[in-house]
This record gives structure tokens, C-alpha cells and sequence, in this order.
């Protein structure tokens, strides 16, 4: 089978790498966590990897803004690099804090387009930082290949700037790929469903080619039965919910 | 200069600003109607308009959601919309991380002038506000003049530091007159008699002290460091305590001697061996004094510091946990009786809350476990406990060695003058005089500063590049160098020390507790190696010394040997101090209330603030990164029920885990510390036994805090505690690993004296098997039965029911052992065999709170005949029964289809069926006459148990 090589990306202040590294190679990857300097210094090239991670933590504490002052770096420091990574069919997958730089640099919601519509993630409504479990829904018409052969999902939040802020054309134009939903599977606005107040109770969002996505929720966090809080109350299974999403990333690497 | 302000537009809410609205109200202001928030940065560069315009638009401000202005009086403008303004920065010295992030920001955008950076909040306020109200909320909520000040802008943003001209100080000593002697004695915090054994030395020596000899002496001998009060030799009753650590806690660790005890009371934290490869380090810590007079910086570098001591640990471990216990005053408490010089309770609280949840969760260390309890006697006073667990390769369990020759190496954070008199200050009592000269001890934490260190610290133990590390955490390097120095003898170059700005003197930058540093020694022939890699992701690393074989402590500055102690006297020279020690049984008054309306005493407690629901805090702690959560602090059927214990799975790809418990029962303390010891051992577990853990390899923790040694009685409530925590370690056979303590935590205002209730908070930590075995708290299934295990009492003195009663009582909850140890075993053995379908321990609020608990959890309603629970003693009334906080009891749930296993299981254990789970969503109480007593809906008891904490 062909190697599918993974690079999670870590700065000052990530801290998902590990469990985001676990994650890939439950999933079969080849998985290097890479310090940014060693791509600012060319000692890697995000060439030799099939999939580019963008895990969850604060980078740089998330001064300024959250994800910003990496944000910044990755755009003026690895710009280049990363449009040909994607030009050449890589994957890009950002988680929480992943997300939250993947739109404050531009990744998402087009990094080909240089009139995207405007994207960011603000503060939560709720003005708090919250780590709680929520259900999620997946868009069926996305063409998000993270999310292939998924209906819903349960994951955990943890972050105090969730909120995905656009305009009109935003919510029009956005591949909204993942939504926060109640219980019973229905997209309501209310809050704790929508943990942060995001707009039509968006969670995850992907570019056209559906290769490039980013989500607030922690996939990486429900990759064994027992992250999920109400295991001792259920049959077992043998994987959690977030698995399928590493999974159809490295299968989806493999076949290309 | 350039002055950039931020701001978010004008259509968005700003959620910020709501929650201040919020709290402005608490604080009887109520005609504030909106608040907002404005970040101002300050730019020490000329800069041409479009670089100015580039940082302010692609940097600073958010396209989407914030408007900027550059260079502009937006005073003016503000005034005019109605907003009142008030601008709070942080003070010269006092670390801002975002300062530093905005530096490098602006550099990676190509733009090398900008010489600093400051940032300032700038409130707008609108609402018909007086200028009182103005200022009332400015000092009591925006900002805190230990480390903020309001605003000038008028003044320079960028002060120049104060130059320091090298001039050596002696402290006149052979020759100085009495009150010479005295002032020094004074000045450095010595009792007369280490000032005698102080001056014996330099007699001995020839010569007079220089003053950064005695700084190193006042932290190394301080009580924070060095424990004197617990080594001591006290006259108990006419009994002699020679050693109270040693006598008690210790020789019970010697005596049981547990082949996986790894390290213990050697190191920064004690070490047990989790699996064949792998060794767990677990360390709890206080920071009390920062925390009263500054909640966000103490709690934050509490946090910060705790977490760098399994950092320090063996070779030095990875931290995968964090528990906090923290204790203050009532949240309610009128703000108009509030003593001079103390700070709310409510602010206290957030301001804790805030500083924990910060740091770790930008470290991304979980938080999955705490408590928080109240009482005003903490209200000038409050105790922040902060642990950490950490995960390191078995062989790397013991401290670490150096020869001489080896380098001395600091890394992290550079040194400032943060924290100066840490360690001395924390032993020393609080007054209403802490706020304004206590500024220099208190600091704000920078996590990401830790957390870079860290990433590059495992590497290089992962390389074996160094042999040796601590962390400087009081004392600074004063500390750590000393004491890594013991046995060999060091010498540092004080020049050579990475400061954050220059003025400090040789003193200052010895004694720094500024954040975030680590010692290292490091063989010659790694430096290299070492320096590149702390280079390569952008941390701080300095060669400032080496080991000697002088068996002294050098100190150069200057060129000039400013500090030559021998290492002997330094560590051993301080006079073991003598104290007496008393203790009498108080007697209480024994309640004599009827309880007529059980449901309303049942909500009472539950909504009690020590019972209550504190999911507002738990939530703001991320306690789901690592991905190692098997056992949450939320748990049941809507994720918001009050877990026991936390059970963790440090390697994700095993099955094994750690449990990790606290036990804390202040008031029992009020009638007898040796019991409320003993409870508190036996409450911290039953929290490990009831998610599914065993004794087999459990290890404890002691966090004691306590009064003033000074007074006989508090030394003999200290000398209780202690006995009982020998007495419980060898009976459960569970060994202590580490321990703390902290001493003088009293408060004196208008002359009056307010001693803190004497604390104990016991840490479990405990290996468990096989995750997948562990049980939840949350009622199952309708139908299952409902046991309780152990014998109920008339125990109510110092409980919560008696409390929601103004009452103390006098029969506090006993502990025995051999009965309880026998009764978690088969517990144990039976929850192995997977009987066991959900488990509580009965803690506050007895076996009434534990049923409804785990009733809301699982969102099912219980049926329970107090008649059936077995009972000893004089306990004749409902409400006791209900309420009764006897130790060694559990609630468990079981199948019937296993009632006769579960019951072979536990043969010989006092226990008895008590009910079972009902159809209807009501706890249902039968009487010890067999009447319906109570008919409560779960989801009211549910209410009445979290409303009190939804901030």
C-alpha cells in the first residue's frame, strides 16, 4: 500500500499535535510533527507530505487574536509554499486552532481566490472559553473528503473564539462542510447546541475542492470508545466518531 | 510613537463587554447599560503611514469583525457618543505576553524598527455613572494597582529603566552595634536565633556578610523553602516531637516501603511506576499569598509553577494533569463589610478561575478534577492549590546527578525584577498593608514562554544531553542552584544571566523569581548540541556557571566575588526551631432544630455553595486535550453530573490508566484535625474505589494549611492532623509521596486576628488496570438495585446539613480503617468483575445527596427506605440518616440479575439493599417508620444544585 506521509504542523503554543499525531497513524499515516522554523528553514519541504495539519492549541496564546500571530507567519513566511502544496493536491485539515489561523491567513475559505468572502472566528456569544460535547451534522452536498460516508458526529468543543463570522455572500458562497446541531439531529441556533453563536450554526468549512478543511470541534479527541462521555452508559464500539475523518483523509491520500 | 487602537465594529456585540456589565452589577452598580472594549497598542518606532496602516489592518485588527485608528484622540469622539473611558495597562516590569507576540508579529511582516511595544485596554463605559462609581469599579473590577495603573496619555508610554551602578554591598555584622544587628535581622527576615547562628558562621569566616549572602540564606532557610516549622522540635503536651514530617508521614511511607514507590520526599514531586515502561509524578502546591492580593498573576504562576515541578522531576517528566482545590470566602458576601485591603470573594474567585484556566489550557495540560470550597474565614486568606501529574520513562525517575566541571545552564523565560521575596513573603502573615508593599512579589505568568520550553526540554532528555534539571520556582536561581549545587559546589557568573532589562542588581538577579526558567547541568561535551536546540524553536538558553568540588556557593559579578558560602552551612546550618504545642477538645452546642420540610433541607444542601453544581468553572477549563480522558469531571446522561474521581489514559494505545482523586473536609477540623486527616484520606479513597480503582498502587499527597506557629494550639491541631495521616497510610497501606506545607495563612485587619480554618487537602493518585472496567456515578437502568455499603452514624458534627443549620455539632465522622479497607477491596474486587453498573461515594450532604446525584446524573428517579440502611449509635431521625456524613460509604447500583454474586462478592462487608431505581423521575424516601417522607422530581433537585453557580 502506498505510504501516506503526514506533517503536523506545531509552533509556540500548539498543543493537539500529540493526539492529532496519534490519530494519523491509527489511521495508517507515516506522521512527522514539525516544528515551523524547520519549514521556514528549508530543512523540511511540505512537498514530501500528502496531508498538512494544522492542530488545535494557542499559538503564540492567541495574542492579538486567536491563531493570528501564526496566522500571520504562515502567510508571509510559508505563502509560497503552501499554494503549490495545494496545487499539487495536498490535503489541508485545521483543527480549532487550525481553523482559526487556516482563515485568519487566508486558507480558507479559498486560498486560490483573492476576493474570497471574508471569514473569521470570533469570540464565543457566551464571552467564555468552553470545552463541552456537541452534535454535529454533516452536509450532505459538501465536497469535503474528510467528511465522506459521514451522517452526524459527536465531538468535543474547546475554545473561546469559535464563532464563524461572514457576510451575506459568505453564508451564500462558503462550503459550509459541518454544523452544529441539537440532540435529535436538527440545526437549532440555540445555545449550548451552538457552542459559540456561529452563523447557521456553522462548524466546519471546506474550500471547492473539498481537500482543504478546517473545524472548530476536536475529531482527535474521539478517536477510542471510551473519550466518549457516556461509554459507561453504552455498547461498546470499537472506534470513536472523529476516527472516520483521519481515516478518509489518509485513504483518500492513498488512492490519488 | 504610534498609537493603534482596535476596536470591534460598531453592529457586533462585544461579549467582553456584557460579561463586565455583569459584573459591575455585582458590585451594586446597576446604572452602567453597556460596556466595550478597546485594545490600544503602543508603537515605539517611526513609522512610514503605510507600515502603520499594514500592522493596524493585516495585523492588529480583524477585517471581518474590527475597525482601527491610527494616531488618533478618539477621546474625544467617545465622550461625545456618551461613553465614559478608562485605560488600564500593565506596570513597568510586570510581563505582558502579548507584547512579545506582538513584536515578533510585526518583525515577521518585514519591519525591524519597532524598539517596544505597550498595550493598554480601554474601557468604554456607558451609563449615569458618578465619578465615585467611576473609580469604585476602576479599582475594584478593570484593574489592580499591584500590577496595572490607569492610563496617563499624557506620559511617555516608554519609560527608560533606571540604570544600576555595581556597587558591592557589605552588611556590617562583626562589629555592628545591637540595633545594627537588629535591622538586618529585620530587613532579611531572621529569628534571633538564626541570626546568631548567621553571625557565628561569619565570625568563623572573618568577615563581614555581603547583602546577597544573606538574601541566598533568607530563601534557603525560609519556611516556604526549607519547612522549618514541620522539621521543628515541638513540646506536644509534654511529649517531645522531634521532626513532625519524619515522625508521622514519612515513617509511615519507610515502614510500608513499596517496592513501586520510585522516588519519595527527595525530589519536586514523588514518583510511582505506572507500567513496565512508564513512571507517573504527581505534586501539589500552594500559592495563597500572590493569589489574595493579586488572583490572576498568583493563580497563574501558582498553575505555572506547579506545572514546571514534574518538569524538574527525576530527568523530568511530561505533564498530562492538572487539579486545582482552591478555597475562599462566601461569593455572597456584602460587599459593604468587606475588611480594608481585601479583595471580594467573588473577584477573588474569578480572578482564580481565570489565572488557572489561562495558563493551562495554553499549555494544554487537561483539567479534569478540583474542588472549591467556602468559607469566610478564607476571606482574606484564600488557599489555591494547583497539582500536576506527570508521565516520564521509568528510567528516568530519579533525580539526576552532575560532576564538576559540569555546565550550569538556565533556560526559559529571561530574568526580570519579578517576584523578588517570593519565598519569604509567602511565609510571612497578610495584612491590610499586603496591597502596597507586596507589589514586587506578585507577577503575571507566560505560559507559551513554559510551553516552548517544555517541547524542547523532552527532546533534550529524550537525547540524554543533560543530567540534571530543577526548576526555579521560589528563591529563583538562588534556590535551585543551591540546592542542585549541595553536594558538589557551584559557581555562577552573575553577568551572565539573560535579563528582560537592564538595572537590576547582582542581588535582584540571584533571587528573581521571574516565571518559567529551568536549571540544567550539563556535561561539557553536550553544550553545543544543547545550545542549538533550545536555539532551533526560539527559547532562551545561557551557560551562567559550573559545578565545583569547593562544596561552596560562588558568586561572581562584575569580576568581583560577590557571594562565597560553603554549601554546609547554607543547607544545614539553619537552627532546628523549638515550639509548643497544644491541643484540647473543643465542645459545641448540639443543634436542637426539627426538620419539618425534608425536600427544602434536601435543596437546601444541594444548593449549598461548597455542594453545589461547579460546572461554570469545570467548562472553562479545557479538560479533553491530550485526548486522555476516560472518566470526565462531568459525567451521566446530560454530561453534567459531579464525577468522583478522574480516571486518565496517559499512553493512548493502552488500556491502563490513572485515577486521580482529593479529599477536603475543613470544618471537620473545627471539632478534631486528627479526624478531619482521617476523613479526608478516607473521602480522597472511596473517590478512587468508586469509578473502579483498587488500593493496590494508590499514593497520596498532603497539602497542609494551616495558622501561625507561633500559637501552641495551631501546632497542635498541625501535630493531629500529621498523626492521623500516619496512622490512615499504614492502616490502608497507601504510602504518601510528597507533600507540602504552608504556614501563617492568617489575616489581621483593625487589630482583629482571622485565622484560616486549618486545611488539609489529601491528592490521590492511582494505577488502574484496565480502563474499560471503570463505573460512572449516573443511575443506570429502571429496575436496578441500589446497595449502601458501610455503617451509618450519628455523624452530622461539621457536616453540611448542620451548617445549612448555623450548627457545628460535636460528633465528628471517624474513620475504621480496618472495617473501610475491607469494605473498598470487596468494592473493588466486585466492580473487577463488572457488577457493578454506577457507584457514589457518600462525601457532603451524606447518602441524601449522593442518591439524588446520582439520581439527576442519569436523568432516572430512585425509590430508598432509610429503614434498611444499616445503622449504629443513636440515629433515630430521618434527617440524620439522610445527612449523616459518616466516612466509608458508597451507594452502588446493580443489576438483579447480579444481586447474588455482588452480594458473594462483598461477603462479610456491612451493607444492605436501600432501594432501587424507580419508573418515575422522582427521588422517593421512605421514612425509618416506613411513611413517604419525600417525593422530590429529580430535575427540581437538579435546579436547586446548579443555580447557585451559573454565572
Amino acid at each position: 500500500m502506498a505510504k501516506v506521509n503526514v506533517l503536523v504542523l506545531r509552533g509556540p503554543g500548539t498543543n493537539c499535535d500529540q493526539e492529532t499525531a496519534f490519530a494519523f497513524q491509527q489511521a495508517g499515516a507515516v506522521v512527522s510533527v514539525c516544528h515551523i522554523n524547520t519549514l521556514i528553514r528549508h530543512e523540511r519541504r511540505l512537498v514530501d507530505y500528502q496531508v498538512l495539519v494544522i492542530p488545535g492549541g494557542f499559538s503564540y496564546g492567541d495574542d492579538i487574536g486567536a491563531g493570528k500571530v501564526l496566522a500571520n507567519e504562515l502567510k508571509l513566511k510559508l505563502g509560497e509554499d503552501i499554494r503549490l502544496f495545494v496545487d499539487n493536491g495536498g490535503l489541508i485539515l485545521g483543527i480549532c486552532n487550525g481553523f482559526q489561523v487556516m482563515a485568519k491567513a487566508g486558507i480558507l475559505p479559498d486560498i486560490r481566490q483573492q476576493t474570497a468572502p471574508p471569514l473569521t472566528l470570533g469570540t464565543n456569544d457566551s464571552g467564555r472559553f468552553e470545552c463541552r460535547w456537541v452534535n454535529l451534522k454533516v452536509e450532505k452536498k459538501s465536497p469535503c473528503v474528510f467528511t465522506q460516508g459521514v451522517e452526524s458526529m459527536y465531538l468535543p468543543v474547546a475554545h473561546g473564539e469559535g464563532k464563524v463570522i461572514t457576510d451575506m455572500r459568505g453564508l451564500r458562497d462558503i462550503n459550509a462542510a459541518l454544523y452544529y446541531t441539537d440532540e435529535s439531529g436538527n440545526v437549532q441556533a440555540g445555545y449550548p447546541d451552538n457552542p459559540n453563536g456561529s452563523m447557521n450554526n456553522i462548524a466546519g468549512v471546506c474550500d471547492a475542492t473539498g481537500r482543504i478543511f478546517a473545524l472548530m470541534p476536536h475529531p482527535e479527541r474521539h478517536i477510542r470508545f471510551q473519550q466518549h462521555p457516556h461509554w459507561t452508559r453504552k455498547k461498546a464500539k470499537e472506534h470513536g466518531d472523529g476516527f472516520i475523518i483521519f481515516q478518509n483523509a489518509v485513504k483518500f491520500a492513498r488512492t490519488k | 510613537m504610534h498609537k493603534i487602537e482596535v476596536r470591534l465594529k460598531l453592529h457586533l456585540p462585544d461579549p467582553a463587554g456584557r460579561g463586565l456589565v455583569k459584573d459591575i452589577q455585582d458590585l451594586g452598580i446597576n446604572s452602567v447599560s453597556d460596556v466595550r472594549v478597546v485594545d490600544v497598542y503602543w508603537i515605539d518606532a517611526y513609522l512610514a503611514p503605510e507600515k502603520a496602516e499594514s500592522i493596524a489592518r493585516e495585523l492588529l485588527a480583524d477585517a471581518v469583525t474590527q475597525d482601527y485608528q491610527i494616531d488618533t484622540n478618539t477621546t474625544a469622539q467617545d465622550t461625545t457618543r456618551g461613553y465614559k473611558i478608562v485605560e488600564v495597562a500593565y506596570n513597568a516590569g510586570v510581563t505582558d505576553p502579548v507584547r512579545d507576540s506582538v513584536m515578533k508579529a510585526i518583525r515577521d511582516m518585514g519591519i525591524i524598527n519597532v524598539r517596544a511595544v505597550a498595550i493598554a485596554k480601554r474601557y468604554l463605559i456607558r451609563g449615569d455613572v458618578t465619578q465615585e462609581e467611576l473609580d469604585k469599579l476602576s479599582t475594584r473590577l478593570l484593574m489592580n494597582p499591584i500590577v496595572q495603573h490607569v492610563v496617563d496619555e499624557e506620559l511617555n508610554q516608554f519609560p527608560e529603566n533606571p540604570q544600576y551602578v555595581f556597587e558591592y554591598v557589605k552588611v556590617p555584622f562583626l562589629n555592628a552595634s545591637l540595633d545594627e544587628l537588629e535591622k538586618a535581622r529585620k530587613q532579611f527576615g531572621f529569628s534571633t536565633q538564626e541570626l546568631e547562628v548567621i553571625l557565628d558562621y561569619f565570625r568563623k569566616v572573618g568577615r563581614d556578610p555581603i547583602d546577597i549572602e544573606l538574601e541566598t540564606l533568607a530563601q534557603t532557610w525560609s519556611e516556604h523553602c526549607v519547612h522549618k516549622t514541620f522539621k521543628g522540635k515541638f513540646n506536644y503536651d509534654g511529649t517531645v516531637v522531634d521532626n513532625l514530617l519524619k515522625s508521622t508521614i514519612i515513617k509511615a511511607t519507610n515502614e510500608l516501603n513499596k517496592p513501586w514507590c520510585l522516588s519519595v520526599f527527595e525530589d519536586n514531586a514523588g514518583v510511582i511506576e505506572f507500567d513496565s515502561h512508564w513512571a507517573l509524578c504527581f505534586k501539589v502546591e500552594t500559592h495563597n499569598h500572590p493569589s489574595a492580593v493579586e488572583p490572576y498573576g498568583g493563580a497563574s504562576t501558582g498553575i505555572g509553577g506547579v506545572i514546571r515541578d514534574p518538569m524538574g522531576t527525576g530527568l523530568g517528566a511530561k505533564p498530562i494533569m492538572n487539579t486545582d482545590v482552591f478555597c475562599f470566602g462566601l461569593p455572597d458576601f456584602p460587599n459593604a463589610d468587606l475588611p480594608r485591603g481585601v479583595l471580594h470573594p467573588r473577584r477573588i474567585f474569578k480572578g482564580v478561575r481565570a489565572g488557572v484556566a489561562d495558563y493551562a489550557n495554553r499549555m494544554g495540560i487537561p483539567t479534569p478534577n478540583g474542588a472549591i470550597l467556602f468559607d469566610n474565614r478564607y476571606l482574606g486568606n484564600p488557599l489555591v492549590f494547583c497539582g500536576t501529574v506527570g508521565l516520564m520513562p521509568k528510567p528516568m525517575a530519579k533525580k539526576g546527578s552532575h560532576k564538576p566541571g559540569d555546565l550550569v545552564v538556565v533556560v526559559g523565560g529571561k530574568t526580570g525584577r519579578d517576584g523578588i521575596h517570593g519565598a519569604t513573603f509567602s511565609s510571612v502573615q497578610l495584612d491590610d498593608k499586603s496591597h502596597e508593599v507586596s507589589y514586587s512579589a506578585v507577577q503575571i505568568g507566560n505560559p507559551i514562554v513554559e510551553k516552548k520550553m517544555l517541547d524542547v526540554l523532552l527532546q533534550a532528555r529524550d537525547l540524554g544531553l543533560y543530567t540534571q534539571i530543577t526548576d526555579c520556582g521560589a528563591g529563583g536561581l538562588s534556590s535551585a542552584v543551591g540546592e542542585m549545587g549541595e553536594e558538589t559546589g557551584a559557581r555562577v557568573n552573575l553577568d551572565k544571566v539573560p535579563l528582560k532589562y537592564a538595572g537590576l542588581t547582582y542581588s535582584e538577579i540571584w533571587i528573581s523569581e521571574a516565571q518559567e526558567r529551568m536549571v540544567l547541568a550539563v556535561p561539557p561535551e553536550n553544550i553545543a548540541h544543547l545550545l542549538k536546540l533550545f536555539a532551533n524553536e526560539d527559547v532562551e538558553a545561557a551557560v551562567i556557571g559550573e559545578f565545583t568540588d569547593t562544596k561552596s556557593l560562588q558568586l561572581e559579578y562584575k569580576n568581583a566575588m560577590v557571594c562565597d558560602l560553603e554549601m554546609n552551612f547554607l543547607h544545614k546550618g539553619v537552627p532546628q526551631i523549638q515550639m509548643d504545642a497544644v491541643w484540647h477538645q473543643p465542645r459545641f452546642d448540639e443543634p436542637d432544630f426539627i426538620a419539618v420540610d425534608l425536600e427544602a433541607e434536601l435543596k437546601s444542601v444541594l444548593g449549598s455553595w461548597n455542594t453545589c453544581s461547579k460546572e461554570w468553572v469545570i467548562r472553562q477549563y479545557d479538560h479533553e486535550v491530550q485526548g486522555s480522558s476516560v472518566l470526565k469531571p462531568l459525567v451521566g446522561a446530560n454530561n453534567d453530573g459531579p464525577g468522583d474521581a478522574v480516571i486518565i489514559r496517559p499512553i493512548l494505545n493502552s488500556d491502563m490508566g490513572a485515577i486521580i482523586a482529593n479529599g477536603i473536609n475543613t470544618r471537620y477540623g473545627d471539632i478534631d484535625p486528627y479526624w478531619m486527616a482521617a476523613s479526608a484520606i478516607d473521602e480522597a479513597l472511596r473517590q478512587v474505589i468508586a469509578v473502579g480503582g483498587n488500593l493496590k498502587k494508590l499514593a497520596v499527597l498532603d497539602n497542609f494549611c494551616w495558622g501561625s506557629p507561633k500559637r501552641p494550639e495551631v501546632v497542635g491541631a498541625l501535630i493531629r492532623a500529621a498523626e492521623a495521616c500516619h496512622d490512615m497510610s499504614l492502616a490502608y497501606g497507601v504510602p504518601f509521596i510528597s507533600g507540602k506545607d504552608s504556614l501563617n495563612n492568617e489575616f489581621e485587619y483593625e487589630g482583629k486576628l482571622i485565622s484560616i480554618p486549618h486545611t488539609l487537602l489529601i491528592s490521590a493518585i492511582a494505577v488502574m488496570d484496565d480502563v474499560r472496567k471503570a463505573v460512572s456515578m449516573d443511575l443506570k437502568s429502571l429496575g436496578n438495585l441500589l446497595y449502601i455499603i458501610g455503617m451509618t452514624g450519628n455523624d452530622l458534627g461539621g457536616s453540611e446539613y448542620f451548617a445549612a443549620h448555623r450548627a457545628i455539632g460535636n460528633n465528628v465522622p471517624r474513620v475504621d480503617a480496618q472495617q473501610s479497607r475491607k469494605a473498598m477491596e470487596s468494592l473493588s474486587a466486585a466492580t473487577e468483575k463488572g457488577l457493578v453498573r454506577s457507584c457514589h461515594d457518600c462525601s457532603e450532604g451524606g447518602l441524601g445527596v449522593a442518591v439524588a446525584e446520582m439520581a439527576f446524573a442519569g436523568g432516572l428517579g430512585a425509590t430508598i427506605y432509610l429503614k434498611n440502611v444499616p445503622r449504629t449509635g443513636p440515629i433515630y431521625r430521618n434527617d440524620y440518616v439522610l445527612f449523616s456524613e459518616s466516612n466509608s460509604r458508597f451507594i452502588v447500583e446493580i443489576e438483579p440479575e447480579h444481586d447474588a454474586q455482588f452480594r458473594k462478592a462483598m461477603g462479610g462487608v456491612v451493607m444492605a439493599q436501600i432501594g432501587h431505581v424507580n419508573q418515575e423521575e422522582v427521588l422517593e424516601v421512605h421514612g425509618l417508620m416506613g411513611d413517604v417522607v419525600m417525593r422530590a422530581p429529580i430535575h427540581e433537585l437538579k435546579e436547586a444544585w446548579q443555580k447557585p453557580l451559573r454565572w
